[in-house]
């Protein structure tokens, strides 16, 4: 049976190939394997694209819906093509750049903007086979690539050459100092918890009896707590409300992407939706099970019914849990956003410090205790 | 030896075109880093020159420019320019038409509170208050369209009287409104008031003592809101109203210190319920009548002067008219409550962040239209 997501594209290409008469195996390793990441990467860069344009809709309808407005409803079934239009809009938009910018730094910052959004998805198991990179270090990765958005922002703050810019770009340097030391003790409860950071591990090793096994029942309170802590720094992360501070419209304009427009706006926008999404997906990954459903898949009861889905379907299965949790997750955000004002830059250094901080170092002491007792 | 880093303080324009400085408000910020040193508030980028085109036109065609002086109650500026005009001129108005301008004026209270909640929502960064409030505001506007056919400007009251009586259907609706509001309001502060990251941005922020309101001429919510009972509908009662019941409001400093960034936004809030009830009393006391007095076509007057202050939902309103014997006011002078509101600005937004000055600003609700006139 394949093992993840690479080995199936190489096993689909080797039957492709083997039914013209091609012996797949002939060509070198190296390059077989850079295919099958290419292509993977390619599919989790169209899936990229569509997460964010449908949060893109589903956020203008929730926000809708809680405003007690109608939202997009005219182009398409319920205006779900609505964000093609504004695509299009979009890309035939002129794309400016301040006469003042510094030119390269101004373009690069929306590209690593997107790369630090979207490196992490190469490591989200969607199912047990569903991983484009079964990497050891997997959430070490993610978090890191998640920190290169941060030097990307900062750079647009600074290229744009304009002082609300600027301001945006110091406030998310002040904001990740603070939440990203949180994050990663909510990420070593769960790591000590599991002993792995492998990602496809961690889920694997939550499986069990139904959602008592998720590491957010199973290390309670610990990793309960953890999850908590986890999700508010992520959501600080993607600075989204009440932490947009970065891009807070009432006070700095609209922070470090104030000069942008057309394109690279976009990137900017996708690439707050890729991290909202990273964010949920580690969130399910590291506490609610992953893949794993509430109702376990593999039915056993008495010995009498005995059930155990083929890896097609159970993949199916898999990433429909894995979806349904993230996408939940993400319409927490989205909540979030319509109905909380947003907090002081002050505030935010506060919570992530003063609060989320003693909190996660009482998750990890705990989560420690726990692994050394059991 | 490592030389320290150098820091400096920038000069930061915000506005003219920013999005919460109400308008076309220019402030210049003296910041460091996140601190804002010092504030120097810039205005006449709205300036109409309202004072000399009252000398140019007549009494009564001076009405439709007071429409827009504070664009958010043009109805309690009709109601001012009305009472200053009537009071040189001593034209009876009919009762009737008095307590429909005071119904008309109340209405207009409650929908402009309702947009300062919804913008100073905006302003602490929570976009859904701001559709609510423009909800309720909406069926206010309807309202005004029904009883005197425009939704912004609009030139209700008139010299000795009212422009259209107050018809069956209207009545209905307004109370229809009215009950209404009372749901809504306790929605509102389940979504703004009380929640723990608004109170937290406002609460402490801002304050103005009294005694330093008062030195500064502040008036309206934002003199109630540091503990000062001062309203003109009670300190110097014109129209109706020694005749309906209604309570000053006035700020406590329930979640921090008295006149507080809070407790100015609470104290719009609590005056929108009394204006609920004001406007409940008017329509089941409303006396029978004629609607408009009978007033010349030129409106001549003595060579004489008057001052009349009303109460506006941003403050104390004057209308200051010094009259030549012509058909035109020799001289108009206009005491406006957000001008003289505003002066306050650049002493309490001292040594504060960035997001407080916008707090501060917002709480302070300012009307562009009105500051430069």
């Amino acid at each position: 049976m394949p093992g993840t997501l690479t080995d199936i594209i190489n096993y689909v290409i080797q039957t492709a190939l083997g039914v013209v008469g091609l012996d797949y195996a002939r060509v070198p390793e190296m390059l077989r394997i850079g295919a099958a990441m290419l292509i993977a990467c390619g599919a989790m860069l169209g899936y990229v694209a569509v997460v964010a344009l449908f949060f893109g809709w589903a956020e203008r309808r929730v926000a809708g819906r809680i405003q007690a407005r109608q939202g997009p409803n005219i182009v398409g079934p319920f205006g779900l093509l609505q964000l093609i239009a504004d695509a299009i809009k979009i890309l035939v938009k002129e794309d400016i750049i301040p006469q003042t910018a510094h030119r390269f730094l101004f373009r690069l910052a929306p590209i690593l903007v997107f790369m630090g959004a979207f490196a992490p998805f190469v490591v989200l198991p969607f199912s047990e086979t569903l991983v484009v990179s079964n990497l050891s270090l997997g959430v070490y990765y993610a978090l890191s690539f998640a920190a290169l958005e941060v030097v990307g922002v900062i750079m647009a703050g600074w290229a744009s050459n304009n002082k609300w810019s600027l301001y945006g770009g110091m406030r998310l340097a002040a904001q990740m100092m603070s939440y990203e030391i949180p994050m990663g003790l909510a990420v070593l409860t769960v790591a000590v918890l599991s002993g792995h950071l492998n990602l496809r591990t961690i889920v694997l090793d939550q499986q069990g009896y139904w959602i008592f096994s998720w590491n957010v029942f199973r290390g309670f309170p610990w990793a309960f707590l953890a999850m908590f802590v986890f999700y508010l720094a992520g959501l600080a992360g993607s600075k989204r409300t009440p932490f947009d501070l970065p891009e807070a419209e009432s006070e700095i304009v609209a922070g470090y992407h104030t000069e942008y427009s057309g394109m690279r706006f976009v990137i900017f926008y996708l690439s707050e939706y890729a991290t909202m999404y990273v964010v949920s997906a580690l969130t399910a990954v590291l506490f609610l099970g992953g893949w794993h459903g509430p109702i376990p898949h593999v039915l056993a009861w008495d010995g009498q019914v005995h059930w155990e889905a083929g890896p097609v379907l159970s993949a199916l299965i898999g990433m429909v849990n894995m979806i349904g949790k993230s996408f939940f997750l993400m319409f927490v955000m989205l909540w979030f956003r319509w109905t909380y004002p947003r907090v002081r830059v002050d505030q935010i250094v506060y919570l992530c410090m003063k609060v989320l901080v003693p909190l996660g170092i009482i998750c990890l002491m705990g989560a420690s205790a726990w692994a050394l007792v059991w | 030896m490592v030389q320290s880093l150098k820091t400096d303080e920038i000069l930061v324009n915000m506005g003219p075109q920013h999005p919460s400085t109400h308008g076309v408000l220019r402030c210049l910020l003296k910041t460091d880093g996140e601190w804002v040193r010092e504030v120097w508030p810039y205005i006449g980028y709205l300036h109409r020159c309202k004072e000399k085109i009252a000398e140019k036109v007549s009494y009564i065609q001076f009405m439709p420019y007071t429409d827009r002086l504070d664009y958010l109650a043009s109805a309690n500026n009709n109601l001012g320019w009305a009472m200053a005009v009537e009071r040189l001129t001593s034209i009876e108005v009919p009762e009737r038409a008095v307590w429909l301008r005071v119904l008309a004026a109340e209405l207009n209270r409650i929908a402009s509170h309702l947009l300062s909640y919804g913008t100073f929502g905006m302003e602490a960064g929570a976009f859904t208050p701001f559709f609510y409030g423009f909800r309720e505001r909406e069926t206010i506007v309807s309202i005004f369209d029904q009883l005197c056919g425009a939704r912004l400007t609009y030139h209700y009251a008139r010299i000795g009287g009212v422009m259209r009586d107050l018809s069956p259907e209207t009545a209905k609706a307004i109370r229809r409104f009215l009950d209404e509001m009372d749901r809504r309001w306790v929605e509102y502060n389940t979504l703004l008031s009380d929640n723990e990251i608004f109170v937290r941005r406002t609460a402490n922020v801002g304050v103005i003592p009294a005694d330093l309101a008062i030195a500064y001429g502040l008036t309206g919510p934002v003199l109630r809101g540091s503990g000062v009972a001062h309203d003109i509908r009670k300190a110097a009662p014109y129209a109706c109203y020694p005749k309906l019941d209604f309570k000053v409001c006035v700020g406590e400093g329930l979640k921090g210190t008295v006149g507080d960034c809070w407790d100015r936004y609470w104290v719009r809030m609590l005056e929108i319920r009394e204006s609920v009830k004001i406007c409940r009393q008017i329509l089941d006391g409303l006396p029978e009548g004629p609607y408009q007095a009978k007033v010349p076509r030129i409106l001549k007057v003595l060579a004489n002067e008057a001052y009349v202050r009303t109460e506006a939902p941003r403050g104390e309103l004057g209308f200051y008219i010094i009259s030549d014997g012509t058909d035109k006011p020799w001289r108009c002078r206009i005491r406006a409550p957000s001008f003289c509101n505003l002066s306050i600005l650049n002493r309490i937004a001292r040594n504060c962040l960035v997001a407080d000055v916008i707090m501060i600003l917002g709480s302070i609700d300012v009307v562009m239209g009105e500051v430069d006139r």
